[in-house]
């Protein structure tokens, strides 16, 4: 569901959701809370996966976690070598095992990120997983 | 695929509500 908040038509909207920069996008969960927020312009693709992030999130805090999964996995199969592809790996890894509670995958997630995105800040958030 | 783009927050947020969807938002400065 998509809202158009132009500055000069709607000034107020910036306050009332705190957008200090254009442009911003916001997507919030359907109570109205913000899940993810984009700022700044984007190459095309990290737009998109940014995009996908952020629908993740908001099934990742509804502990829809399988839909995360699923939307994590798809960031990294549409768009694996932008640089949200590192933070959807962790959070992939993450929903499977919220969704269940099969703490293998964890462990597995060090030898994928030295793999895959060694460099990443989210592969130093896996190493206490390392069996 | 055209995009129906809301214009009144409030609406917006209820019929997110509603239907149980995420609602997205752009903050543009850019001229129409």
């Amino acid at each position: 569901m998509p809202l158009e908040a132009h500055i000069k038509e709607h000034p107020a909207y910036f306050h009332r959701f705190d957008a200090l920069w254009t442009p911003s996008v916001l997507i919030l969960d359907p109570n109205g809370k913000e899940r993810h927020r984009i700022e700044g312009y984007l190459p095309v693709d990290e737009f998109r996966a940014q995009l996908e992030m952020g629908l993740a999130r908001v099934a990742f805090m509804s502990k829809n976690f399988a839909d995360a999964e699923r939307r994590y996995a798809a960031v990294l199969d549409r768009f694996g070598n932008t640089k949200a592809a590192p933070e959807a790996l962790y959070w992939k890894g993450v929903s499977h095992y919220k969704a269940t509670n099969d703490h293998t995958v964890l462990g597995e997630l060090p030898e994928l990120f030295r793999q895959k995105y060694p460099d990443s800040e989210w592969a130093m958030k896996t190493v206490a997983w390392e069996h | 695929m055209k995009v129906h783009w809301m214009k009144d927050a409030d609406a917006a947020l209820a019929e997110a509500k509603t239907n149980k969807k995420p609602l997205l938002i752009d903050f543009s400065a850019a001229p129409a």
